[in-house]
């Protein structure tokens, strides 16, 4: 009997001794999730322009990059870019989508099968192939190809996030409205399209900030003239490392963040109401 | 849900929502995936054009030790980042599923916030940290070397001086198989966090109690009853790091060195540099195609059931 208390008592020590290894572990976790992002932010800041030392605080390296037009002709292509992109992939793989979750079709297989194959192969792969059909198709690269190949793989993003939505949307609510003598058009716009919104949205904002982050694809549809803010980036990095660069990553990583924090909310948030009108 | 539609009216407005997306796909997506197929088998030509005839050279090519090496490196580096994430994440998914449910999303939303930031400025940011001038060498060689130093000066050790000679060399960081391997580990660790976590959370708990009840130490609770349960999760994981590793082109193009190249950057050199589309091509076409292998697993394994 009192063996028997003592080794339960090892045991349950043992557990305590097991949960805070794990806790510790979590930590570590987080803190090699987010060390780097805050060491960059920290050196970003930094006066001198050296890892070595700590030269003071300066927003200096911000303001040479509000001077430099370079860069502001690469977030004004940027913003082109994931904005066009956006759009149009929006609605298109809205559309998708919808036909998708409603309908049942001969080779609807072997669509779905090519509505992934953008999302799961390589970037370095499908980089590579789009240039090939612009050079034959004897298409000058430029913005308008860079915005093509991101809407190319965008539907794609698009498309799974609002199928996400669809899979609970509840069908009687449309058979209601049209019970009640809504013609198509309108149980679409007060009925589906309110339902669904929130999936657009959070699809939307999904592929604005890939087209945003994307470098591989776009390095390799570009042309003459229209670097975009990761092209400049990287451009800049292979010339050396500076302190700009490391305010620049940390614009980006902040516009980054804000940007999926705004689209998990509105993914969450906002959900099956409808409004009357 | 779904049907097939019913009126001619039906018929119309499926194919309105459809072509769009599937001209756009067939166009520029399709049509040039084809495109690099045909290519695979062609040869290049002089002037660095294209010469359009049948052969498996270039696929016969990829079997030069030359590139055997590189796919070599390729497959150990994507392995041991799939080890590694497996090593960090699972513990990481069973610490976030282990916490009161009021604190778990918003464990999950903290290790997505990195995941979909710039994947560009996150491997710099690794850049920063471990090249020669970087954070972690010049700790290494300035306060590290001199507090040693001191201690050396103090008190005189016979292995001392090797490690005071040591940190007077800034560690050889950067260009190596190690700076891709944790560039690659720290990209892609949430992708194996979210589905074990999600294995995890899923477990049923009166199971662990079970094996207890029944004087399962454990350990034996652990390799008999939790891990089995959530290998469709680790299955589902390790496929996420997996194929993006084996893919990867700007980590080893940052933090590589000009010695450790990956099979993104073979690809890249073919059509950047060397101009030979067709090798370039076969190349692409293997890694997609162990790409898509590697997906039917994962979705075999019930991958995408998993719900972040």
């Amino acid at each position: 009997m009192k063996g028997r208390t003592a080794k339960a008592q090892g045991a349950r020590r043992r557990g305590r001794w097991l949960n805070r290894l794990l806790t510790l572990h979590g930590i570590a976790g987080y803190l090699f999730l987010y060390a780097p992002i805050v060491i960059l932010v920290i050196f970003s800041f930094n006066a001198s322009r050296f890892m070595a030392s700590w030269g003071g605080f300066t927003l200096a390296w911000y303001g040479k990059l509000l001077g430099n037009e370079l860069i502001g002709a690469a977030l004004k292509n940027s913003i082109i870019v994931a904005g066009t992109a956006t759009l149009v992939s929006t609605i298109f793989g809205t559309m998708v989508a919808l036909a998708m979750s409603r309908y049942n079709f001969w080779g609807k297989l072997a669509f779905d099968a090519l509505l992934y194959l953008p999302i799961i192969i390589p970037d370095i792969a499908m980089a590579v192939m789009l240039p090939l059909f612009f050079v034959l198709s004897r298409t000058q690269l430029g913005l308008p190809t860079i915005i093509i190949s991101h809407i190319a793989f965008n539907i794609s993003f698009v498309a799974v996030v609002v199928r996400a939505r669809l899979a609970y949307f509840d069908v009687t609510l449309e058979e209601a409205a049209q019970d009640l003598y809504a013609n198509e058009w309108q149980t679409f716009r007060r009925v589906t399209l309110p339902l669904i919104m929130p999936g657009i949205l959070g699809g939307a904002l999904l592929a604005f900030t890939l087209s945003l982050d994307d470098f591989v694809i776009t390095f390799f549809t570009a042309g003459v003239g229209s670097t975009t803010l990761p092209l400049r980036i990287y451009s800049m990095i292979k010339l050396g490392i500076t302190p700009e660069i490391n305010a620049l990553s940390s614009l980006m990583l902040i516009a980054s963040m804000t940007l999926v924090l705004l689209s998990l909310f509105l993914q969450k948030g906002g959900g099956g109401k409808i409004e009357i009108v | 849900m779904a049907v097939q539609p019913r009126t001619r009216r039906e018929t119309w407005r499926l194919l309105f929502l459809l072509s769009p997306s599937l001209f756009w796909l067939i166009v520029f997506f399709f049509i040039p995936l084809l495109l690099v197929f045909a290519m695979s088998f062609g040869q290049r030509g002089t002037y660095g054009g294209v010469r359009w005839h049948l052969n498996l050279e270039n696929y016969a090519r990829l079997f030069d030790p030359l590139y055997l090496r590189i796919f070599w490196r390729t497959f150990r580096i994507a392995l041991t980042t799939t080890l590694l994430c497996l090593l960090i994440g699972y513990p990481l998914a069973y610490f976030i599923a282990t916490r009161p449910v009021r604190w778990r999303s918003s464990l999950v939303l903290l290790l997505m916030i990195p995941f979909w930031t710039n994947f560009l400025v996150r491997t710099y940011a690794w850049l920063v940290i471990l090249r020669d001038q970087g954070l972690i060498n010049t700790l290494w060689t300035g306060p590290i070397h001199a507090f040693l130093l001191q201690v050396a000066e103090a008190v005189p050790l016979p292995f001392w001086s090797s490690l005071v000679q040591a940190t007077a060399q800034p560690l050889p960081l950067f260009g190596t198989d190690l700076a891709i391997i944790i560039g690659l580990v720290y990209g892609w660790l949430p992708d194996m966090v979210l589905p074990t976590y999600a294995a995890i959370e899923r477990l049923d708990r009166s199971l662990i109690e079970a094996a207890q009840d029944l004087y399962a130490n454990r350990l034996q609770t652990f390799l008999r009853v939790i891990l089995p349960l959530t290998m469709p999760g680790i299955v589902a994981g390790s496929v996420l790091v997996f194929i993006p590793s084996l893919g990867a082109y700007i980590t080893p193009d940052l933090l590589g060195g000009a010695r450790s190249i990956m099979i993104g950057n073979v690809i890249y050199a073919q059509f950047m540099s060397a101009r030979d589309y067709p090798f370039g091509s076969a190349t692409s076409f293997v890694l997609m195609a162990v790409m898509v292998v590697g997906t039917l697993i994962y979705f075999r394994m019930g991958g995408g059931e998993v719900e972040v």
